[in-house]
């Protein structure tokens, strides 16, 4: 089992390196982009039974800065990762 | 008196933190990250700045799950001193002992200059050498030192005289300026700015000093 997990500023935090990439973007002539987040993605590859109320737990311990960040789990079994 | 300063790896700013307490008349013992107990009868714990980690996945964020950092939040826990500075603040953020996060430099520039602070409030054993209002420059050198909390979080540390100081111009996003916050019980201090580099005639500024020695002066006489 895999899990992939989304680590993303919550709305309302300040970005500035989705908003360098936003302007780069427009530099560059891509002027359809009104805005950038940028955020990280983790994989983590499972132990059997490690299930999502785990990987949970470790999101809001390490993962995360539930502070700052919010974050979404994607579990994958093997056949479809 | 006696302070322990923690050694993670990547730390770089330990040995002048450890210089510092000991200019000011108190013993040092360094602290390996891996031990799990600080020193019998430590008064306080230095936190020092560096990269602990190498920064990986967020400032701070491996370092405050060391085994010596649960003995730091114990110490916290016990009423016990600790100071973090720059690094140090990051890891106590993460640790849970103050409140809000670092984010990067709004600017997105790593900066190295000495900024002026201005003291927010005298009542703290960290400021008390220092009159309330009163401006002092001291040296930041930080890429995350954007200090960010939600609004209610900020209205609380006004509203306890939490905030150390401030930022006389804001080199980096940081929310109502702050440079520097306390804790609830006033024993826990994390600023990006760095005092020890400050600390001595040879550093070419020693601002820094009067929190070193009022710290010194106040958990002796304790």
């Amino acid at each position: 089992m895999k899990a992939r997990v989304h680590v993303m500023l919550k709305a309302g935090v300040l970005d500035p390196q989705g908003e360098a990439v936003r302007h780069a973007l427009g530099a560059m002539g891509f002027d359809g982009v009104n805005g950038v987040r940028q955020g990280k993605v983790i994989e983590l590859d499972l132990a059997d039974g490690t299930g999502e109320a785990e990987v949970k737990a470790m999101c809001e311990k390490l993962l995360a800065n539930t502070v700052i960040e919010s974050y979404s789990i994607e579990m994958q079994s093997r056949e479809t990762a | 008196m006696h302070a322990a300063v923690v050694v993670f790896p990547g730390s770089n700013c330990d040995r002048d933190l450890a210089v510092a307490f000991q200019a000011a008349g108190m013993k040092v013992s360094m602290v390996w990250h891996k031990e799990s107990t600080l020193p019998e009868g430590v008064d306080i714990v230095g936190i020092p700045g560096g990269f602990s980690y190498g920064d990986y996945l967020r400032c701070g964020a491996i370092a405050a799950q060391s085994p010596i950092c649960r003995s730091v939040a114990d110490h916290a826990g016990r009423g016990g001193y600790a100071l973090g500075i720059c690094n140090g603040f990051q890891v106590l953020t993460e640790t849970g002992l103050l409140p809000g996060a670092l984010l990067r430099n709004a600017g997105l520039k790593y900066i190295c200059k000495t900024v002026g602070l201005r003291v927010e409030t005298s009542d703290s054993a960290y400021t008390q050498g220092y009159a309330e209002g009163q401006v002092i420059h001291i040296p930041i050198a930080h890429h995350d030192g954007n200090y960010f909390a939600d609004d209610d979080t900020i209205a609380r540390l006004r509203g306890e005289d939490r905030i150390a100081f401030t930022y006389t111009r804001n080199p980096n996003g940081a929310r109502a300026d702050i440079a520097g916050i306390l804790s609830e019980n006033r024993r826990v201090l994390g600023m990006m700015p760095h005092p020890e580099r400050a600390a001595d005639p040879g550093h070419g500024g020693t601002d820094g000093q009067a929190l070193f020695r009022a710290l010194s002066g106040m958990l002796a006489s304790a």
